[in-house]
């Protein structure tokens, strides 16, 4: 039994579906990787994982699954005592997802406060604690820190510290990186596999850079407008994408042309809630696209291991071959 | 949407006359730290010279806080410099009148990072566009429209999008339109600070796309600011690597790419995750962060996280140094201990 399992989840907002029929697992000791661009619904549907969706939002799944206990039938307050213990989340931005109004000794004393109780003196041991894991200098004094007096790493830190304090068994990372600068991103990807590794947590790594996910990802799943359209292992997928979307991404990335010549790109952008297309979501951007791709949703094809939603899948060719030489016509 | 217009005029890197040279610019800052303390000195850009060329583009990398916007801003005119020289096709920038100063803003152009934030909401794309010539040419109202119209077609904006305000374009038509903007006065430079930063992959090809087919036609020279390298790689003629207000290591991008030589350059290059496993380097870990411009250590400001610093990097600050290709302010390099 795998420790995070979704089949067919849908999150709708009134008539939109940020997130359309999702089925995915996650093991033990396993890094997710998922990628997309912004509005592709990555962030909704791990919000939905960990039961933050509100009114208006709706989820449905057929079966949603966390370490042999289905999330959909448990009743919120056990919901409630898994969420922040044994799923935990770290969010994009930690300059805004801590409280500035509490010092961050507080707030990491907070998370363990509410699921495993304890005297104020131990907690206090443990936030200590939990400041060294994640490698912040001075923790005792850090712990009377507001989150203004830190830099974003710190801060990032931080938010790492809690999101482990209650050693989850799944840890969401939802683009840890984006706001660090490089050689410090470079830092709180490796502290973050050093924790995964350490703990044996499945890593869920949402990200859009996807060099970065190449880099650590075991397994990756490509997202579209809400959909899943290619999912991998990480090596098979960035080699031979067999979606076009996915060689779309990979082609615009500008290490993969020849310098100042023209990159790839895709044209258009995501669909958003009024310009859905009918058929395949990609259709209207996607330069193979046939008659059938306007006017059907394609099925998803493929092994567990490695699927795509594609009416015509690529070729198992390279990358680095030009783009209408490798599809089948 | 895709310029294809080939210009028979300018060939890119043939053409390498200067345009633009700077000489030891220095930006610092007075800052109060409270009621009873001295005011203390932040010097966020000290002592920067670099020259472009015409019709190139010179990328300027670094961490945030290192000083690059600092610089484009100098450059544009919206900061006067502490101290230091800009030459403009002759012109020295900073001593100007007002007329002249005017008249040479106009050449020298900005596009900011986050085209949600650099678009005012009230007013329609037409409105934004025109404002540049209303206020420095005596272009009747239609010579205006048009102008802008050409302009919006020049970056793949459709006319019907005059009318429209900018909330309702995507994030990478708003970057259009901020390039639109800074085209409006055929400027011969433009400061691009961090213009694909705030877009996600495919639409930053885009615009970087556009970028690049702008500059071969219009003749354009660009200071690219930015802290991605591979967008660096790929666009860049020259590369400028900045590091707490100062510049550590400047070359040709080729030279800098494949053999850099400053520990905070090779660091920055092995930190980028690379997707093809052959171009990734060996971690190089560095500790702590970009110290406080308000404190910054002695001697070289690396230091503190240079895995090479020795006694004299404590204390003497290094200076920019031809090595081989490139200008490297390195202790370790230039004693040859690398």
């Amino acid at each position: 039994m795998s420790l995070l399992e979704l089949n067919n989840l849908s999150v709708t907002f009134g008539n939109f579906k940020a997130v359309d029929n999702i089925s995915y697992k996650v093991e033990e000791g396993e890094v997710l990787g998922i990628v997309g661009e912004s509005g592709s619904g990555k962030s909704v549907s791990s919000l939905a994982i960990m039961g933050l969706i509100d009114f208006p939002g709706k989820v449905n799944a057929d079966a949603l699954s966390f370490d042999q206990q289905d999330l959909l039938a448990i009743d919120d307050k056990k919901r409630r005592q898994l969420t922040g213990a044994d799923i935990a989340m770290i969010f994009q931005d930690p300059m805004t997802s801590l409280n500035p109004c509490f010092t961050v000794g507080y707030q990491i004393m907070e998370a363990l406060k509410t699921h495993q109780g304890g005297s104020k003196k131990q907690l206090q041991q443990q936030a200590i604690e939990l400041l060294t894991q994640v490698g912040i200098p001075a923790p005792e004094t850090r712990l009377s820190a507001y989150p203004h007096q830190l830099s974003g790493g710190m801060s990032q830190r931080i938010m790492i510290a809690m999101a482990i304090a209650c050693n989850p068994k799944l840890l969401i990372a939802d683009e840890p990186t984006t706001a660090l600068d490089v050689t410090i991103q470079a830092q709180i990807v490796d502290l973050l596999i050093d924790l995964q590794r350490k703990k044996n947590m499945g890593l869920v790594l949402i990200t859009h850079d996807l060099a970065l996910v190449s880099e650590v990802a075991d397994k990756v799943i490509v997202m579209y407008a809400g959909q899943i359209v290619e999912s991998g292992t990480a090596a098979d997928v960035f080699s031979h994408p067999k979606h076009p979307y996915t060689q779309a991404l990979l082609q615009s990335l500008p290490e993969s042309a020849a310098s100042k010549s023209r990159l790839n790109a895709l044209s258009g952008v995501v669909p958003g809630q009024y310009d859905r297309p009918q058929g395949c979501l990609l259709s209207p951007r996607c330069p193979y696209a046939t008659e059938q791709c306007y006017t059907t949703e394609p099925a998803t094809q493929g092994s567990i291991e490695r699927q795509v939603k594609c009416h015509t899948p690529l070729e198992m060719t390279p990358v680095t071959e030009t783009a209408t030489g490798s599809h089948p016509q | 949407m895709i310029l294809t217009t080939e210009s028979p005029t300018n060939t890119g890197s043939t053409m390498a006359d200067t345009i633009l040279t700077a000489q030891e610019l220095k930006q610092h800052y007075r800052v109060k730290q409270g009621f009873f303390k001295p005011e203390a000195t932040v010097k966020a850009v000290d002592g920067v010279s670099f020259t472009l060329k015409k019709g190139q583009t010179l990328a300027i990398v670094g961490e945030s806080g290192c000083g690059k916007s600092t610089l484009g801003r100098m450059l544009t005119m919206i900061e006067t410099p502490t101290a230091g020289a800009v030459d403009f096709e002759g012109h020295d920038l900073l001593n100007l009148d007002k007329q002249k100063q005017a008249e040479l803003r106009q050449k020298i152009q900005i596009i900011f990072q986050n085209p949600y934030g650099s678009l005012n909401p009230r007013k329609k794309i037409g409105t934004i566009l025109e404002e540049p010539l209303v206020i420095n040419t005596n272009m009747s109202q239609a010579e205006r429209k048009q102008k802008a119209l050409s302009i919006m077609a020049k970056v793949g904006l459709k006319e019907e999008h005059y009318n429209r305000y900018p909330h309702m374009f995507s994030g990478g038509q708003r970057q259009r339109i901020a390039i639109a903007r800074g085209l409006m006065l055929d400027p011969d430079i433009i400061v691009a600070d961090e213009p694909v930063s705030a877009l996600d992959v495919s639409v930053q090809a885009q615009v970087l796309n556009l970028m690049m087919d702008l500059q071969d036609e219009l003749g354009l020279s660009y200071v690219f600011i930015s802290h991605d390298l591979s967008v660096v790689e790929h666009i860049a003629d020259d590369v400028m690597v900045m590091y707490l207000g100062k510049v550590v290591e400047k070359g040709k991008k080729a030279d800098i790419f494949s053999n850099p030589q400053h520990p905070y350059t090779q660091a920055l290059l092995s930190s980028t995750p690379q997707l093809n496993a052959d171009k990734r380097r060996t971690r190089i870990k560095l500790e702590g962060e970009l110290p406080s411009p308000l404190n910054p250590p002695n001697g070289c400001a690396f230091h503190g996280r240079c895995i090479h610093a020795n006694d004299r990097c404590h204390t003497e600050t290094p200076t920019l140094q031809s090595q081989k290709n490139q200008l490297i302010a390195c202790h370790a390099v230039e004693e040859g201990r690398l």
